[in-house]
C-alpha cells in the first residue's frame, strides 16, 4: 500500500472515529452519570440525520439544519427524561433495556409517519465542499477534515464545561454521591435532565454530521448503537478518555480491516473487542478493581 | 493430626500509591481465637480479605498447612477450608434461613452442583444443615426469610452458614457490630465455642469481647503489626498503651 | 354463616392448573381452525426460546441480550444442512444444529461471563450483532435475503417415515411435546442444587463465592444449556416457517423475547410462556386492528415496564384481590419449600 492511499485511510479512520467518538460519550455520560443503559441510542443518531435532511431540504442550509437538529433532539431529550426516563433511575437493567427498547419501536414509527422509509443524502454545505490539498500528491475531502476538527472542538467543549465549570462540577459530584447533592440544596432533577437530553443531542449529533457523507436510511441507527457500545465496553463505562481510546481503535481496525481483509471486515470489531475483554474486562481505562 | 494452621507472611498491599497493609505476619492455629484490633483505617478489613482472597496480596505469601494459596480466588479458598463472616451481613435476604445454611451445607458436599433431585435430597447436606443452624442458636427459625431477621439473627445466621461448610479456619469480620448487650452475650458464648475445632480471626473493636475471647491479640496500626502475642503482654506493650488502649486496660 | 375466606381459593391443588392448560392444548386443534393452530404452535417455540432465556435471566440474574442468536443459528444450520429438494434428517440435523447453538452459546458465555452488570449486556449485544452480520453479510445462506428450506425434515428410522413434519397437526403435536420436555428439564434444573447454587449467586455474588460455589462455571453451564434450549426452538421455528433470515439472530428478536419473559414474570419456569402468548397475542389484535401497531406494541411495552415490573401476575391481586401480598419489585427466588419436612423432591 503506498504511502498516499495510507495517508487517506487513516484520515478516514480518524474521521470516522470522531464521530464514533462523538456518540459514544453520549452514552458513556448517560450511563456514566445517570447510570442508566439506553438502547435507543442509535434511534436518535438516525433521528438527527433525517432531521438534518428535512431541514435542509426545507431551509436550503446545511448550518441551520445543524443547529436546528441539536436544538430539536436537545428538547425531546428533556422532554423524553421527564416523561420516562426518570423512572429508571436505580431500577435494574432489565427494566431499562426494555423500555429503551420500546422508546425505538416508538421512535422508529415515528420516523416513518414523519420522514417515510426511504433513503436519502444530504449535501455538505458549499464552503465545506471539494478537496483540500495536505501535500502535493495528497487531496483529502473538505467535509471530512471539518468532521474531524469539529467533533475535536465539541470534545473540547464538554471537557471544559464537565471540569471547569460549576455545572459540570455538580454534575461530576451528583455521579459520585445523588444523595448528598440532594441535602445541599441542589435539584438534581433538573441537573438529570440536561444530562441526558446533552447525551441525546450528542448522538443527533454525529447522525447530522454524517448524513452528507453517507445515507440516510431507516436501520443507520442500529449499526451505531452497536458500535457505540462496543467503544464504551472497550474504553470503559464513564470514561470518556476511554471512549476517545476506543473510538480511534474501532475507527482504525474497521477502516484498515476493510481493506487488507474485505471478507471479514464486520468481525474484525468484535473480535477486537473480544481480545480486549480477555486482557481488561472493564474496559481500557474502567475500574480495575470491581 | 497435624495442626492445621493459617499463616500470613510478609504481606503486602498497595492501592495505586496507599499501602494499606505492610509487611505483615500473622499465625491462627486451631484451638485459638486470635483476635485483631486497631483503630479506624488500620488495615484489618484489607488484612481479612486478603486471607479470604478477595483482595490478592502485592506481596507476600499465605499458607494454609502446607499448602500455598496466595494465588487462589476466594471460592478456591472457601473449598479449602476457609470460612468468613463479612464486617456488612452476607446473606441471601429473600431465602429462608433453612435455605441459606443449606446452601451453605451444599457448597461443600459431594455434588454441589447436581442439576437433578431437589436440593434437599441429600441427607448428608440436610444434617449438616440442621446442625448448623442447631449450634448457631436459630433452632425453629428455619422457615423464616432472612431479610425480616433481626440484625443479630442475621449475624448469627451468617456464622451458621459458615459452620455450615465445614471449614479449619474461621474469619469473623467485627461479628459484634451494632449489637445489644444481650445478643452481643449470646455471640461472644457462640464464637467461644468455635474454638475448639477451628482456628478463628476475629477483627473487633468490642474491648471487652476482645479480652474475654482472646487466646492471642494482634495490634494493627497504618497497615503494620505493632504488636502481637498473649494478651495480658500485648496490653502492656509501650506502643500499643501510646497508639490504641490508652487507659483502658488500667482498670483494678 | 362466615364467607369463605380468600386463602381457600389459591388452596387448589397446584397439578391441577397444569394438567387443565395442558389438556386443552391437546383439545385444541380439534376445535380450532388451523390458522390458530399454526398460531399456538409459533406461541410455544417462542414460549420455549422465552423460557430457555430465563434461566440466564430469571434464574441467573443477568440481561443476555444474544439469546435470538443462538435461536437464529439452529435455524440456519437446518437449512444449511437441508438438500435443495430433499428432505434432511430429523436425527442428523436437530443434534447437530443445538450442537451448533450450544458451541456459539460457550464461546459467547465464556468471554461475556468475565463482565458483569452493564458491561455483560453490551457484550452479548454485541456478540450477537456480530453472529447477524456474519449471516448478513456474507454469501453462503443467502445473505440478507435469508434461505429457504424446502423440504421439511423428517424422522426416518429403518426406511419407515415416522413424523411428516409438513401435517400442521403432527407439526403442532411434536412442538407441544418438546415444550412440556422443556418445562419439565427447566422445572428439574430449577429445583436442584445448581439451580439454588445459580440463584445463590444471582442473589448475592460475594456470599456464594465466600461459601466456595465456582461462580463462572456455574452461570457458564447455565447459558450454554440455556443456548441449547433456544437451539431447539430455533430448529422448530425455521422447521415451521420453511425459511430463515438474517433477523432471527437479530438483537430486536432478542429483545422482544425478553419482553415475553418481563411480561409472564421471571420467577417461574413457564411465566415467559404465558408472556410470550401475551405478546404475540397482543401483536395479533393490533396488527388486525391498527396501521401504526408497532407504535402502539412500542408504548404498551414501556407502559409494562412502568406498571408492570412483576409481570403480569401482577395484574392477578389487582383484579381478583387476594391474601398475599407480593414483593415490591424484583424477581423472586424459587418457591420455599414448606416447613414440613423435606420428602427427597422439593
Amino acid at each position: 500500500m503506498d504511502l498516499i492511499t495510507f495517508g487517506v485511510q487513516f484520515l478516514n479512520a480518524v474521521q470516522y472515529g470522531m464521530v464514533l467518538f462523538l456518540v459514544a460519550s453520549g452514552l458513556t455520560l448517560v450511563f456514566g452519570i445517570l447510570g442508566v443503559i439506553n438502547l435507543a441510542h442509535g434511534a436518535f443518531y438516525m433521528l438527527g440525520a433525517y432531521l438534518a435532511y428535512w431541514i435542509a431540504a426545507y431551509t436550503g442550509n446545511f448550518l441551520i439544519a445543524l443547529v436546528g437538529g441539536v436544538a430539536i433532539a436537545f428538547v425531546l431529550g428533556l422532554a423524553l427524561e421527564s416523561v420516562f426516563i426518570r423512572w429508571l433511575y436505580g431500577r435494574d437493567h432489565l427494566a431499562q433495556v426494555l423500555l429503551s427498547f420500546g422508546l425505538i419501536l416508538v421512535i422508529d414509527e415515528v420516523r416513518q409517519l414523519l420522514f417515510g422509509k426511504d433513503v436519502h443524502s444530504v449535501a455538505p454545505p458549499d464552503w465545506l465542499s471539494g478537496s483540500i490539498q495536505l501535500t502535493s500528491n495528497l487531496s483529502y475531502p473538505v467535509y471530512r477534515l471539518a468532521i474531524c476538527v469539529f467533533c475535536l472542538a465539541v470534545a473540547a467543549l464538554i471537557f471544559i464545561v464537565i471540569t471547569r465549570t460549576k455545572i459540570g462540577m455538580i454534575v461530576r459530584a451528583g455521579a459520585e454521591n445523588r444523595e448528598m447533592t440532594r441535602v445541599l440544596g441542589i435539584d438534581y432533577d433538573k441537573v438529570n435532565r440536561l444530562v441526558f437530553a446533552t447525551g441525546i443531542a450528542l448522538a443527533a449529533l454525529g447522525g447530522i454530521v454524517t448524513a452528507p457523507i453517507s445515507t440516510v436510511y431507516p436501520g443507520m441507527g442500529d449499526g451505531m448503537l452497536i458500535l457505540s457500545f462496543v467503544v464504551v465496553v472497550l474504553g470503559g463505562i464513564g470514561s470518556v478518555a476511554g471512549a476517545a481510546i476506543g473510538a480511534l481503535l474501532i475507527g482504525l481496525t474497521d477502516t484498515f480491516g476493510k481493506v487488507f481483509f474485505p471478507s471479514v471486515s464486520g468481525m474484525l470489531i468484535y473480535l477486537l473487542m473480544a481480545a480486549v475483554l480477555l486482557w481488561r474486562p472493564n474496559g481500557i481505562l474502567g475500574r480495575r478493581d470491581v | 493430626m497435624p495442626e492445621l494452621a493459617l499463616r500470613a507472611e510478609r504481606l503486602g498491599k498497595n492501592f495505586g500509591g496507599v499501602r494499606a497493609v505492610a509487611d505483615l505476619s500473622i499465625e491462627i492455629k486451631r484451638g485459638e481465637i486470635h483476635a485483631v484490633i486497631g483503630p479506624n483505617g488500620a488495615g484489618k478489613s484489607t488484612l481479612i480479605n486478603l486471607l479470604s482472597g478477595e483482595l490478592a496480596a502485592s506481596t507476600g505469601e499465605i499458607r494454609l498447612g502446607d499448602t500455598e494459596i496466595t494465588g487462589l480466588a476466594p471460592d478456591k479458598r472457601a473449598r479449602a477450608g476457609i470460612g468468613r463472616a463479612f464486617q456488612k451481613t452476607t446473606i441471601f435476604p429473600r431465602f429462608t434461613v433453612h435455605e441459606n445454611v443449606r446452601l451453605a451445607a451444599q457448597a461443600r458436599s459431594r455434588a454441589p452442583l447436581r442439576m437433578f433431585g431437589g436440593a434437599s435430597a441429600d441427607p448428608e447436606v440436610q444434617s449438616r444443615t440442621m446442625q448448623a443452624i442447631g449450634k448457631a442458636g436459630l433452632a425453629g427459625r428455619e422457615a423464616i426469610v432472612a431479610n425480616v431477621l433481626s440484625h443479630g439473627e442475621q449475624r448469627q445466621l451468617e456464622i451458621a452458614m459458615v459452620l455450615a461448610t465445614g471449614p479449619s479456619i474461621i474469619l469473623l469480620d467485627e461479628p459484634l457490630a451494632g449489637m445489644g448487650q444481650a445478643e452481643a452475650r449470646g455471640i461472644i458464648a457462640l464464637i467461644a465455642s468455635l474454638r475448639a475445632h477451628h482456628a478463628v480471626l476475629i477483627v473487633e473493636h468490642d474491648m471487652d469481647a476482645v479480652f474475654e475471647l482472646a487466646d492471642k491479640l494482634t495490634v494493627m496500626q497504618d497497615g503494620q503489626v505493632i504488636a502481637s502475642g498473649l494478651p495480658e503482654d500485648v496490653r502492656r506493650h509501650p506502643a500499643v498503651r501510646a497508639a490504641y488502649l490508652g487507659n483502658h486496660g488500667d482498670a483494678a | 354463616m362466615a364467607a369463605l375466606p380468600q386463602k381457600q381459593i389459591s388452596r387448589l391443588p397446584a397439578w391441577l392448573l397444569p394438567v387443565i392448560c395442558l389438556a386443552a392444548a391437546i383439545a385444541l386443534p380439534f376445535v380450532v381452525p388451523v390458522y390458530y393452530v399454526q398460531f399456538t404452535s409459533k406461541v410455544l417455540i417462542l414460549g420455549v426460546l422465552a423460557m430457555a432465556l430465563n434461566l440466564v435471566v430469571g434464574q441467573g440474574g443477568l440481561v443476555s441480550l444474544c439469546h435470538a442468536a443462538f435461536f437464529g443459528l439452529s435455524g440456519y444450520v437446518l437449512a444449511l444442512m437441508s438438500p435443495k429438494y430433499d428432505a434432511a434428517s430429523l436425527l442428523l440435523t436437530l443434534p447437530a444444529a443445538v450442537l451448533a447453538a450450544s458451541f456459539a452459546a460457550l464461546v459467547i458465555g465464556a468471554l461475556a461471563l468475565r463482565t458483569r452488570g452493564v458491561y455483560f449486556i453490551m457484550v452479548t449485544l454485541a456478540f450477537g450483532e456480530m453472529l447477524f452480520y456474519l449471516f448478513h453479510d456474507a454469501d453462503f445462506a443467502g445473505g440478507s435475503d435469508g434461505a429457504f428450506i424446502n423440504v421439511k425434515p423428517e424422522l426416518t428410522i429403518a426406511g419407515v417415515r415416522l413424523l411428516d413434519l409438513d401435517k400442521p397437526l403432527t407439526f403442532y403435536f411434536v412442538v407441544l411435546a418438546v415444550t412440556v420436555a422443556a418445562i419439565a428439564l427447566l422445572v428439574t434444573v430449577v429445583r436442584s442444587p445448581f439451580g439454588h447454587a445459580l440463584a445463590a449467586a444471582r442473589d448475592n455474588e460475594r456470599r456464594a463465592r465466600a461459601l466456595g460455589f465456582p461462580i463462572f462455571r456455574i452461570r457458564l453451564i447455565a447459558f450454554v444449556l440455556s443456548g441449547a434450549l433456544a437451539g431447539v426452538a430455533g430448529y422448530l421455528a425455521a422447521v415451521q416457517f420453511g425459511f430463515v433470515a438474517p433477523q432471527m439472530l437479530g438483537w430486536h428478536q432478542s429483545a422482544t423475547v425478553l419482553v415475553m419473559v418481563l411480561i409472564g414474570g421471571l420467577s417461574t419456569v413457564t411465566g415467559p410462556l404465558i408472556g410470550a402468548l401475551a405478546l404475540l397475542g397482543l401483536e395479533e389484535v393490533l396488527k388486525a386492528t391498527l396501521e401504526q401497531w408497532k407504535l402502539a406494541e412500542g408504548l404498551i411495552v414501556i407502559a409494562i415496564v412502568l406498571l408492570l415490573p412483576n409481570g403480569v401476575r401482577q395484574l392477578w391481586p389487582m383484579l381478583f384481590g387476594d391474601a398475599q401480598p407480593k414483593p415490591a419489585r424484583g424477581k423472586q427466588t424459587t418457591p420455599a419449600p414448606t416447613p414440613a419436612p423435606e420428602t427427597g423432591h422439593a
